[in-house]
């Protein structure tokens, strides 16, 4: 445990895909529980789910010093099971973010620095692809709200799993959009995804939108019989679409194509308009008075939190706050958030419809390989907001989605991202040994 | 629908957000872009559709009411850094 340590650190210099780590690592092996399921099990948490006194911030300056004084539940199953918490993975702040460059600690793709990891889960991804290329066993908890989890798998070539919503308990994670966020899980291989998601899946008391099994059980059945092409996720790059279509072939022979148009058409800003609201009330907590960042108490309390806020909150978070408390001011709240709510539902629809015929829906996960930092520089909000196409669809409806490598780009050998989409509570689908 | 200054003035109060002129300027033009695109969702027929606050069905589970340990005023307090005779310190109210 001393050299993985010695060596986590080694790669943080270079890389920064740790905000913290942990310095127990020795102690925690040897007071794990040697009978459980994932005895010495070295695993890193998203700095967005909160870990018994170790610094927390969700990526954030708002949160500096903050040591949650309990456990999220997610990670109190692992450590029951024995696992080895080695520390929080850097993203953007709050996970407001596809490149995990809206923070202080920006992860580097572990195939080339000058690179995105993808976000926001971006430092989960980075650490998990470069601790499996020096052989060394590794999970990572990332979370999703419109496909953070997804994304940076794809960029850095490794396994991503968002669970249906509701089957991972969020209690313990800092709140992005309550009616989006999931936990999930990274690693390298499918089977370490299915032994942590049989320890950490199920009900928990402290969170109400938590699903209850035993009323609504998981489907066991994990046969793939039929799978389809979202067609319009076709049109990107021609190496992209290559290399989805050679991937789905080798692994089930034939498949249909199938067009979503209400999902092409409304996701996206379907999903920005319900995610900024919800974060904009989320965000409202965060004042420099129960923890965090704090400022010398002066002024009224309106004076106080406004400093605070406009301190320590990153661009991108302002700019989700306020369009957040636009879409749900006075005279504009029907118009935007109801609206969306109710676009939503079409959206779900539209899926449960496909899923009577199929078992999988299938896309790219990105539309483009990782991008350079100078690169994203240069995008709009807007245009950033637009490389979410694909994912934000499946996080919308709650669906559970892989995603899974699909090869490399030719000139730069990048990895590009196949993402798999099943029903709601048909997970087992997606650890069916076809997708290895 | 045109976002003006004096608009993203109202909405940084009511979110507690301080904006510099640059910032104010960036947000106008930023603003427009991004609610234009938003607006897009307002071509889809939502007649008699019902709102989805999730995206899954969620039915509300109420627990037994037994008194249990919850968190103490200490560890409530150990990520304050104002604090006053065991409570939180916060700014002049008044």
């Amino acid at each position: 445990m001393k050299d993985l340590q010695k060596k986590l650190k080694d790669i943080n210099k270079e890389y920064n895909y740790f905000n913290v780590i942990c310095d127990d690592l020795q102690e925690q092996y040897k007071n794990a529980n040697k009978k459980g399921k994932l005895y010495g099990m070295p695993i890193s948490i998203k700095d967005c789910v909160c870990v018994k006194d170790v610094e927390t911030r969700g990526g954030s300056k708002i949160l500096e010093g903050y040591k949650p004084t309990f456990n999220a539940t997610v990670v109190q199953r692992l450590i029951d099971q024995g696992a080895i918490i080695l520390g929080k993975t850097s993203q953007d702040e709050f996970g407001f973010g596809s490149f995990s460059t809206h923070t202080y600690n920006i992860p580097k793709n572990p195939f080339d620095k000058t690179r995105s990891c993808g976000g926001s889960s971006g430092g989960s991804a980075g650490i998990t692809r470069k601790l499996s290329d020096l052989k060394i066993k590794h999970v990572s908890i990332a979370e999703s709200t419109g496909g953070s989890i997804a994304c940076p798998a794809a960029f850095c070539g490794v396994y991503g799993y968002t669970p249906t919503y509701g089957l991972f308990s969020r209690y313990g994670l800092l709140d992005y959009g309550n009616s989006l966020d999931k936990i999930g899980i990274m690693a390298d291989n499918l089977k370490d995804i299915k032994t942590v998601f049989e320890v950490v899946k199920g009900y928990d008391e402290k969170d109400s939108t938590s699903l209850n099994l035993e009323k609504t059980p998981l489907n066991k059945d994990d046969s793939i019989k039929k799978v389809a092409i979202i067609k319009e996720t076709l049109n990107v790059d021609p190496e992209i679409k290559e290399a989805i279509i050679k991937t789905v072939k080798a692994k089930f022979g034939s498949y249909d194509e199938i067009s979503l148009p209400i999902v092409e058409k409304y996701a996206t800003p379907c999903y920005y308009i319900i995610a900024v609201s919800e974060a904009s009330t989320n965000l409202a907590k965060y004042c420099g008075l129960r923890y965090g960042a704090a400022e010398e108490l002066k002024g009224t309390f309106d004076e106080y939190f406004t400093k605070v806020r406009t301190k320590y909150f990153e661009p991108e978070s302002k700019r989700r706050i306020m369009l957040g408390t636009f879409t749900r001011m006075a005279g504009y709240r029907d118009a935007f958030y109801l609206k969306a709510a109710k676009v939503r539902t079409m959206i779900i629809n539209e899926y449960k419809k496909a899923f009577q015929k199929y078992d999988l829906i299938i896309s790219p996960t990105m539309p483009i390989v990782a991008p350079k930092f100078s690169d994203i520089e240069k995008l709009t909000p807007l245009q950033n907001y637009m490389m979410d196409i694909m994912t934000v669809g499946p996080n919308l409806a709650g669906l559970p989605h892989l995603s899974c490598n699909a090869g490399y780009s030719k000139k730069e050998k990048l990895p590009i991202g196949i993402m798999y989409i099943a029903n709601h509570l048909n997970d087992y689908k997606l650890m069916n040994d076809k997708l290895k | 629908m045109k976002v003006d200054q004096e608009l993203i003035k109202r909405v940084a109060k009511n979110a507690r957000l301080e904006l510099t002129d640059k910032e104010l300027k960036d947000f106008e033009k930023q603003f427009n872009e991004i609610l234009e695109y938003f607006n897009l969702i307002q071509d889809a027929d939502t007649k008699n559709v019902k709102e989805s606050f999730h995206p899954i069905e969620i039915k509300n589970h109420l627990r037994e009411d037994i008194i249990k340990d919850s968190l103490s005023q200490d560890d409530a307090l150990k990520n304050a850094r104002h604090q006053s005779n065991n409570y939180f310190k916060g700014p002049k109210a008044i």
